[in-house]
């Protein structure tokens, strides 16, 4: 049954449900840059350089805060940091592939293409058409990326100011980060680094973001410890 | 360091992120206790932004009814973990705070 498509367009086919999900976000990234003050070019330049959504929304929430450039670069890298975790995990199936295209898959390497390729690898035993399967998903999760901060930099311009849409930022978060956690170490991470980040708020250079995410990942990793020190190993991975 | 220059950098520590063990396999392993951290990346980065916009109000703790942020957020918080849907907690959110705002709570 599967086999009858073209790898490449079987990639776009199990990427369409997820880009349901995409769409509104490139919408919305593209309506607050454009309310944060980043130009209409830089935005949707933003898109096509960095390519990975919440460090995108913490981009605009931090140029809008006038954050120091080093503290953004730094957040920028946290949030992203996870992309290291898709590339470990998909990096035994690229190895055969040429210097050309391991560079455009890496490239591709979004959470949305990652969820799926990585099933179709773990399918087929990484058969030969994987990598047209991987940039299938991956070009379609681009071209909406691109589509929908297009179109939300377009709407945005004619949003009213006091209509606090600034509020749809965290809202963003919440809608992200509400549905991964799973379990007790999660939570406990997630309310650890919010509670500190309120209290160092007032620390210089947004300071307090960075402490407040270390705070809540050792909180998170800590309990995980001891969580599986009581049950069967193996257990709790994603 | 202008916009530009930032969103550059970014993009390429991103890509460097993402290109790292591709370029690499064979030749390191994660740590363990490094994979494990980076599940907890996401909610830990995310809340530390999310909170002080819900609880601060002009850099005061605000913890009353009268922080419509707070109860739109709570609400948004409550929506999310009911139905998982993304787009309904936004927009849920969003008329949360808009009646509120409204009403002059």
């Amino acid at each position: 049954m599967r086999t009858s498509f073209h790898p490449f367009w079987a990639g776009v086919r199990d990427e369409l449900p997820l880009l349901i999900g995409v769409f509104p976000f490139g919408l919305i990234y593209g309506t607050l840059a454009l309310g944060a003050g980043i130009p209409i070019a830089a935005a949707q330049a933003m898109s096509v350089i960095v390519f990975a959504g919440s460090s995108q929304f913490a981009f605009a929430q931090l140029v809008h805060e006038s954050t120091p450039a080093l503290v953004i670069l730094v957040t920028i890298t946290i949030i992203n940091l996870r992309h290291m975790l898709y590339s470990a995990s998909l990096a035994p199936y690229l190895q055969k592939l040429n210097l050309r295209w391991k560079i455009l898959l890496s490239y591709l390497m979004t959470d949305e293409a990652y969820a799926v390729a990585i099933l179709n690898y773990e399918r087929t035993g990484g058969d030969a058409g994987g990598h047209l399967y991987f940039l299938g998903a991956g070009l379609a999760l681009w071209t909406t990326w691109q589509g929908s901060t297009a179109l939300g930099l377009w709407v945005g311009a004619f949003v009213p100011a006091n209509l606090s849409l600034d509020f749809a930022l965290p809202l963003t978060f919440i809608a992200m980060v509400v549905p991964i956690l799973r379990n007790r170490p999660g939570v406990a991470a997630a309310l650890a680094a919010g509670i500190v980040a309120v209290f160092t708020y007032p620390l210089p250079y947004k300071l307090g973001l960075i402490l407040a995410s270390l705070v809540g990942i050792s909180v998170g990793v800590f309990l995980e410890g001891r969580v599986e020190r009581n049950t069967m190993p193996g257990e709790g991975e994603k | 360091m202008n916009t530009w220059l930032v969103m550059l950098l970014g993009g390429f520590i991103t890509f460097g992120m993402r290109y790292s063990f591709v370029y690499l396999l064979g030749r390191y392993e994660i740590p363990g206790v490094i994979r494990r951290a980076l599940h907890y990346v996401p909610p830990a980065v995310l809340s530390a932004i999310v909170f002080p916009e819900l609880i601060l109000q002009d850099g005061n703790i605000d913890l009353s009814l009268g922080n419509s942020r707070l109860i739109a957020g709570l609400i948004a918080i409550a929506i999310a973990a009911w139905t998982r849907n993304s787009l309904l907690t936004i927009l849920a959110g969003m008329a949360a705070l808009i009646i509120f705002q409204l009403l002059g709570l």
